[in-house]
């Protein structure tokens, strides 16, 4: 345990700084430690049912301290448009999981909109101790909004700017949204060595809102809310190409005389349905292969649902799975395209199965106490596998598991049934769906299970899938 | 997230490469020898056929093809593309000829088949005696199979079920019907999906042990998506698992 830990630790020193870790306890009180992407978060304060602790040098010191004044105007605005940009820069740099956001009771008098209106001293010292600040001032002319951005080390002031760079766009409320992501993400990126922010993703889900189940797109943060499709049957687990311009679901459609579960994409590119072969019987749970040359797809073509792989337009179609039962839920992992996950019954209730892409290597993935286990989504990094779990005991939670080790961590508990986790491209973040408001809605965390958003209200809302891009 | 620039990109990239794939393509065509005379291209051919080809308004024809060296197939109306040979039910509502267009590369080749529908009878006479018609026969006389948590097995009940159930299939020979799995909202909603389908499939082997031909029997499933009781107790979830039919039209 203990070299394990203190490896973890020099990863987290060497990508990111100091690393603090959560563990909780089992019912057999054995810890378990997730290590390697999670370690570089940061987590929520604990909880008296749960056994936490950390590690890593310098605890309070764990993530940048960044101020970010308030948007400095150089033309005569209406308050909002200034406003929605200091608003979206601050929850998406809150959110980033990578930084410790001043608060504003702290900062000096004078919000700065340029670099020699900064005075680094004031904000380096007490009470703001601000490492980074980030700052810039949006102006407005005949060919529409402009925002000049900045980000100071404010302990190295005669060092470059670690960022300057012009925003522009309409004086539209979607624009100023857009340009903020832009600023945030260019922040992260350069505080997170290069790891892209994900202000600018998207988040596909199924809503029954408007009375049918059809696919939906947000924006990460739950903004721009707007349906794709009008089939009025019942769509359902959209998945995101890799590429992010086509969406493949599950819907109902007629074939051989009775309407049955088909698969469906979406261009988001072209706004329309692309052909896609139908098949006798049910169809479902497509899942892109990280390339995206293949879809992975349950189908009852055959009489039993197993697991079919075809090219991404349908044709090539061979079966991987030979199991009486149900086999389902397949998942590509990302970064080796070689390797799936999948959900099948055939030894008892439905758990969670690893086999490599042609098949072979069928492996049941143990649990300690197995009860009902679905919906695996792998970590961009294909180290770690999130699913969702109804232990005997209880109800639905999303855990992750590093595959390598086997280590567990239970990122939900206690608050309805959480299903359908989804990893956004930093690996960072996770989208999944949950009843805990009494509704079925969409929300978001960090990968640690801290910081849960609810991103839908209206409705009920279910299977979210996070963009690569 | 689509930005066009991206668009252009992708296009740009798409004509060089088709650009390079053209001049790759012109390259080998000059190094070929001189091609030998062209094999003539077998002539498309197909077949149509309608059974029964008399029917009452909202009776089933099923219209079968089959066809060779053709690689686009056609029915119209109402049915549209399909594929080399196969067979579909039809519920013509007047008497309709459908044709078959096979197209391949030797060509196209069409065939047809008439269906008559008979006119419909004069309701107002039959009024005072009104049989119950096979709709009102079915609702009345075929079961749905109901089903344990996470299982496709066929219960007692459920077999007594399916075996009046094909008691009624074999009165009506003509009767077809859909057979649709549903589960209770525990399940996640994929899984659900290929439980329903195994569901429907259990009730549809039983049916076929018990002599009713697969043909008239098509299964869906739809998971937990339609469910019959909205209810969170075993009294409502075991309502909601379970093969349902339906009376195809």
């Amino acid at each position: 345990m203990k070299a394990k830990m203190s490896k973890a630790r020099r990863k987290g020193n060497h990508k990111r700084g100091p690393l603090v870790m959560r563990t909780f306890t089992w019912l057999s009180f054995s810890r378990l430690i997730l290590a390697s992407a999670l370690a570089l978060l940061s987590f929520a304060l604990p909880s008296a049912a749960q056994d936490w602790f950390k590690t890593g040098t310098g605890l309070g010191v764990t993530k940048a301290r960044l101020a970010l004044p308030d948007t400095v105007t150089r033309s005569a605005f209406g308050p909002p448009l200034p406003k929605t940009f200091h608003d979206v820069v601050w929850a998406d740099l809150d959110y980033s999981g990578i930084l410790d956001m001043v608060s504003p009771s702290f900062y000096p008098v004078q919000a700065p909109g340029q670099p020699s209106e900064l005075k680094a001293a004031d904000w380096a010292a007490a009470p703001a101790n601000a490492y980074m600040v980030a700052y810039g001032s949006l102006s407005m002319d005949a060919s529409g909004l402009a925002f000049a951005g900045y980000l100071s080390d404010v302990h190295n002031p005669t060092a470059p700017l670690a960022l300057q760079k012009i925003y522009r766009g309409a004086a539209t409320d979607a624009d100023v949204r857009r340009m903020a992501h832009q600023f945030a993400d260019d922040i992260i990126g350069v505080l997170s060595g290069g790891q892209t922010g994900i202000a600018q993703t998207k988040i596909a889900y199924a809503s029954a809102r408007n009375g049918n189940k059809e696919i939906w797109v947000m924006d990460y943060d739950g903004a721009n809310q707007q349906q794709l499709t009008h089939l009025k049957s019942i769509a359902l687990t959209p998945r995101w190409s890799p590429d992010a311009t086509r969406i493949a679901f599950t819907c109902f459609a007629p074939f051989w005389g009775v309407t049955s579960a088909q698969i469906c994409i979406y261009s988001t590119a072209s706004d329309r349905l692309i052909a896609f072969p139908r098949y006798r019987g049910t169809n479902g749970s497509p899942a892109w292969s990280p390339d995206g040359s293949e879809i992975a797809f349950m189908s009852s073509l055959n009489g039993d649902p197993e697991i079919y792989i075809s090219d991404a337009g349908g044709a090539h179609l061979h079966r991987i799975t030979f199991a009486a039962g149900v086999s389902t839920s397949p998942a590509w992992n990302p970064k080796t395209g070689k390797q799936l996950a999948f959900v099948s019954d055939r030894a008892g209730a439905p758990v969670l199965y690893l086999a490599n892409s042609d098949g072979s290597n069928v492996e049941k993935l143990n649990l300690p106490d197995m009860g009902y286990v679905v919906d695996p989504a792998w970590s961009p990094n294909g180290q770690l596998l999130a699913f969702s779990w109804r232990r005997p005991s209880g109800n639905y939670d999303i855990y992750v598991m590093e595959i390598v080790s086997q280590q567990l961590v239970e990122l939900t508990r206690d608050a309805g049934r959480n299903e359908r986790p989804s990893w956004a491209p930093d690996g960072r973040h996770i989208v999944f769906e949950s009843t805990r408001t009494g509704t079925r809605q969409i929300w978001s965390m960090l990968a640690d299970g801290s910081q849960p958003h609810q991103l839908t209200f209206q409705g009920q809302n279910e299977s979210p899938s996070w963009s690569s891009k | 997230m689509y930005p066009s620039t991206h668009r252009k990109l992708t296009l740009l990239i798409g004509l060089v490469a088709l650009a390079v794939f053209a001049g790759g393509c012109k390259k080998k065509v000059a190094a070929t020898p001189p091609a030998a005379p062209p094999v003539p291209t077998p002539q498309p051919t197909v077949t149509l056929n309608a059974s029964p080809s008399t029917v009452n308004p909202g009776q089933t024809v099923t219209l079968s093809w089959s066809s060779t060296n053709a690689t686009d197939l056609e029915i119209q109306p109402a049915v549209g593309k399909v594929a080399p040979q196969g067979s579909t039910p039809e519920n013509p509502t007047q008497s309709t000829t459908y044709t078959i267009t096979a197209t391949g590369a030797g060509g196209s080749a069409t065939a047809s088949a008439s269906v008559n529908v008979n006119a419909p009878s004069a309701p107002a006479a039959m009024a005072p005696t009104a049989q119950p018609s096979v709709s009102d026969l079915f609702d009345q006389n075929v079961k749905d199979a109901y089903y344990d948590l996470d299982k496709s097995d066929l219960r007692e009940d459920a077999r007594a079920a399916l075996t009046k159930d094909a008691e009624f299939l074999r009165s009506y020979p003509q009767a077809k019907v859909s057979i649709e799995g549903h589960c209770d909202e525990r399940g996640s909603t994929e899984y659900n999906l290929g439980l329903g389908q195994r569901r429907a499939e259990a009730a549809k082997n039983y049916l076929i042990s018990l002599g009713i031909p697969a043909d008239r029997m098509e299964t869906t499933s739809w998971g937990k998506e339609r469910p019959f009781c909205a209810e969170h107790d075993e009294s409502c979830w075991q309502q909601n698992r379970r093969a349902h039919f339906v009376l195809s039209h």
